[in-house]
């Protein structure tokens, strides 16, 4: 088995599979019908990537583990998923902004993706490109709506901006199996997306008439397992029919 | 705050190029660009359009009910409007 590709699958897949969990706990509570559905269906685009994702790493692990198996019955610090996406929906502005701040990379990250010398990857990348775009044109509208509307919007929204500012620095950390995938020419080598996202970033946050942070404090930690308090609970959540029912089918 | 709802829109798909846009229903939002999106997430997810039109409701006007007794039942009795007393040649198909 080749484990610098399976982790480095994972690290890709583990970012959609948490934003994802997160996105499906507002279905029945978003703020509007029509702003629920929109989050779901957010919600579903991702749990679909990572499916493709996790068929491909449990058949590179080549064992009997199944793509359900990856990603229900790994332990928290298991997980490598950038701790950004692991952050609590404390408002709609902060489910916004966190979505926003992960679309942005998530979109430029897969226009790289498409080039992966790994034909599956690509393949992959080709498909989910599609629903990002569309994920970014959402989110990027609704950093604009609430930046830009009422005073009290504004406030939420900037206060999102800032507390998940100091998360987005970690999008550009390498791992091992990032290191050695770039060197393949399959993996992305995301320490050169990091000057185009913080532009792409601010011109919209501009547009927004959002302040740009001045933090130059960053978290760090997810991508080598070690999570925030809030990763936890989500897991307990996530997990928990596997783990009373062992093995359970729909 | 939250009492205040956005406005309503009315919202047509194309299922298919060729086709009509076709009254699918109706939705909540801002402007027009978000009810666009709205559409495509409510209307859309099941693959059932290749092109979206929004029309704030407010701008439809409709014919009232009460009147459908001078507006529509006159028609009624008059088939001789419907083009059905004319031989077609059979080479004119699809009529």
């Amino acid at each position: 088995m080749n484990n610098n590709l399976y982790n480095y699958i994972l690290g890709i897949a583990d970012n959609s599979l948490i934003l994802g969990q997160r996105l499906g706990e507002l279905t029945g509570h978003g703020p509007s019908l029509e702003t629920d559905i929109a989050c779901t269906n957010i919600s579903l685009d991702l749990f679909g990537q990572v499916r493709s994702y996790f068929q491909y790493a449990a058949k590179i692990a080549g064992d009997d583990r199944t793509e359900d198996d990856i990603a229900m019955l790994r332990k928290e610090r298991d997980y490598v998923n950038v701790l950004l996406v692991e952050q609590p929906n404390t408002n709609f502005a902060y489910t916004m902004a966190r979505q926003f701040l992960f679309d942005v990379y998530h979109l430029a990250f897969l226009s790289e993706l498409e080039k992966s010398k790994d034909l599956t990857l690509s393949a992959i990348a080709k498909k989910c490109i599609k629903e990002v775009r569309y994920h970014e044109r959402f989110s990027s509208d609704w950093v604009k709506r609430l930046g830009d509307g009422t005073a009290e919007s504004k406030t939420k929204m900037q206060n999102a901006i800032n507390d998940l500012w100091t998360y987005t620095d970690e999008l550009f950390h390498q791992t091992e199996a990032d290191k050695a995938m770039v060197k393949e020419g399959i993996g992305v080598d995301v320490t050169k997306l990091k000057e185009a996202y913080y532009n792409n970033v601010k011109e919209l946050l501009e547009e927004a008439t959002l302040e740009i942070p001045e933090s130059k404090y960053f978290q760090k930690g997810g991508k080598k397992g070690i999570h925030t308090e809030h990763l936890g609970y989500l897991l307990a959540e996530l997990q928990y029919m596997q783990r009373a029912y062992p093995n359970m089918e729909w | 705050m939250a009492t205040k709802n956005w406005p309503l829109w009315e919202i047509f798909v194309r299922s298919k190029n060729g086709l009509e846009h076709r009254h699918f229903g109706s939705l909540h939002a801002a402007d027009a660009e978000m009810a666009l999106e709205n559409a495509r997430d409510v209307y859309t997810r099941r693959n059932e359009g290749v092109s979206i039109w929004v029309v704030e409701s407010k701008n439809i006007t409709a014919s009232n009910p009460e009147h459908n007794g001078e507006l529509f039942e006159p028609a009624q009795d008059k088939v001789y409007r419907h083009p059905t007393f004319y031989d077609l040649p059979d080479e004119v198909k699809h009529m």
